[in-house]
């Protein structure tokens, strides 16, 4: 086979692309595979896209690992009610379609996040101001709870009221977003 | 066009500043992935709602919001000839994905090219930002700055339990990817990377050589990133990132210290033979002109060479790429005629430097 970019050499690349769910097959020659970005230094290389997809396919029909995957025999269907992805697509293209997905794949990420981010499941970064809600209040909180145990430990008892205090304002604002929310 | 003011437009301005570490480190990058909540992500989105998000920074962009923040110029891709995206491709302005993007993308870039907004790429919103040099930690600091400003406009898809949400389930979370572009041409001779590799890997964090896994490094460049994005803070990831790029640089040191002292003969003959292939070659494929390069780089902060800027690994790594070579050709040229036209710029190159 000829290559497809300078059309002289044998391709002895071959790649598969999904663009826009569009998959497509690239043939081209070593040199016009690293000379077109085909094997960029990006982080979106081919290898780890084919890695995953194989990672999903594995997951799926062996629910060994994670018990809560058992709860969906291999012939239930999965579909986002939103953007229409199954879980069978997302497996073969390794993407999620929408922020919806998240919710509907839910039961069976676990095993998948923590193979690729080294065993971890939850976030623990950024919170976006708006859309965070009063996430950022309650993670204020839960740093407050764990400081006011310490003080009671090392038996700080005035500075342990302080802090007591402090929750017990925080969680009334709380209260209130949520009353204001409904 | 002369060489020298095709270089000063080719070459971001950025690229041309020097920054800490810089005769190791030759860029800190942080890229941020963010989508919005109500629309589906670009790889199954309709042409509709591909459309409604680039509407709106269309919009958002004719208030001048996004000029006064940044000086942002806002480019199409349906805008762009194909040889005009390569070109923005191989500046680091837009990722390859992007280029092959639908019509449906865009990219909002900074005057000094430091930072872009990539839209409608895998996710809604990717942005970009490069620094000279080590600098990840105000390379995090002003990413930030721009996402809060963005937040601020946008209903970002983010979850509680997963962070922020992406196309990819290898960004969600953080959707950060911090990396460091570093040239360590002492560890790659004396084969020291391949046996630091495993024990960075183990922190979450990738060593790729220029063309990716699984193949050599060509003009010993290496890209260190994080893989995770998940269960660890922003700060914490650029700090582990940070101390490992502290190590190598302090390894690369002690290697070049080491091969000057036990075999510098030897590594100033291959510095100069490297500089004659560069000054001298007809032909050059981009493999051997990385190398040569990379060579020469080392001479120059070896004090070999001392009438060469630093930059000029960086700036012919961007330059003789297919893209910029058939810019600067004015044509289309197949790969035997790159590699001609590769090692004449090259040649040119070098001798401007000469001729000052
Ligand atoms: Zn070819
Ligand atoms: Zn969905």
């Amino acid at each position: 086979m000829e290559c497809q970019e300078c059309h002289q050499r044998q391709a002895t690349v071959h790649l598969t692309q999904v663009v826009n769910g569009q998959k497509s097959e690239v043939h081209v020659c070593e040199k016009c595979a690293k000379e077109n970005g085909y094997m960029n230094y990006g982080e979106e290389n081919f290898t780890l896209n084919d890695l995953l997809s194989g990672l999903f396919h594995s997951e799926a029909p062996s629910p060994l690992k994670d018990k809560s995957s058992q709860a969906y025999p291999k012939k239930t269907q999965l579909k986002c009610s939103n953007c229409g992805l199954t879980y069978e697509e997302f497996a073969r293209i390794g993407k999620f379609g929408c922020a919806e997905c998240y919710q509907t794949f839910d039961e069976r990420l676990n095993p998948i996040l923590r193979r690729v981010h080294s065993g971890n499941t939850s976030h623990d970064g950024k919170i976006p101001k708006r859309e965070g809600g009063n996430l950022h209040l309650r993670k204020e909180v839960e740093e407050y709870k764990l400081n006011l145990r310490q003080l009671i430990e090392q038996e700080e008892f005035e500075e342990a009221a302080k802090v007591r205090d402090k929750i017990r304002f925080l969680e009334g604002q709380l209260h209130k977003g949520e009353d204001g929310d409904e | 066009m002369s060489l020298q003011q095709f270089m000063n437009e080719a070459i971001s301005p950025w690229m041309k500043q020097e920054g800490p570490d810089s005769d190791i480190v030759m860029s800190s990058r942080i890229r941020l992935a963010r989508n919005f909540s109500q629309y589906p992500f670009p790889i199954i989105a309709s042409e509709d709602s591909l459309d409604k998000v680039l509407d709106f920074f269309s919009q958002e962009f004719k208030k001048r919001s996004f000029r006064d923040y940044k000086d942002f110029e806002m480019v199409q891709m349906k805008a762009l000839q194909p040889i005009e995206k390569r070109v923005l491709v191989e500046k680091h302005l837009i990722s390859p994905h992007l280029a092959e993007k639908s019509d449906k993308s865009a990219t909002l870039i900074s005057q000094n090219e430091q930072v872009s907004i990539m839209i409608n790429e895998e996710d809604h919103i990717r942005i970009q930002l490069y620094f000279p040099g080590f600098q990840l930690d105000q390379a995090l600091e002003q990413a930030s700055q721009l996402d809060d400003w963005l937040e601020d406009k946008i209903d970002y898809a983010f979850d509680e339990k997963r962070g922020y949400l992406t196309s990819c389930p290898t960004n969600v979370g953080t959707g950060m990817r911090a990396s460091v572009m570093m040239h360590l041409p002492a560890l790659s001779m004396t084969q020291q990377i391949n046996r630091m590799t495993p024990a960075i890997n183990q922190l979450g964090l990738v060593v790729r050589g220029i063309y990716g896994e699984g193949s050599e490094a060509v003009g010993s460049i290496f890209q260190i990133s994080n893989q995770i994005t998940l269960g660890k803070s922003e700060e914490d990831i650029v700090e582990d990132l940070h101390s490992v790029v502290k190590q190598l640089i302090d390894q690369e040191r002690r290697a070049r210290d080491a091969l000057m002292r036990g075999s510098g003969i030897q590594l100033e003959d291959r510095i100069f033979r490297s500089y004659g292939v560069l000054k001298n070659s007809r032909i050059i494929e981009s493999k051997e002109a990385a190398k040569c390069l990379s060579d020469l780089r080392l001479g120059i902060d070896l004090g070999f060479i001392d009438h060469i800027p630093r930059t000029i690994l960086n700036e012919l790594m961007v330059l003789t790429q297919p893209g910029f070579l058939q810019q600067y050709a004015e044509a289309t040229l197949n790969p035997e005629e790159r590699d001609i036209r590769r090692a004449s710029l090259i040649r040119e190159r070098l001798q401007l430097e000469s001729e000052e």
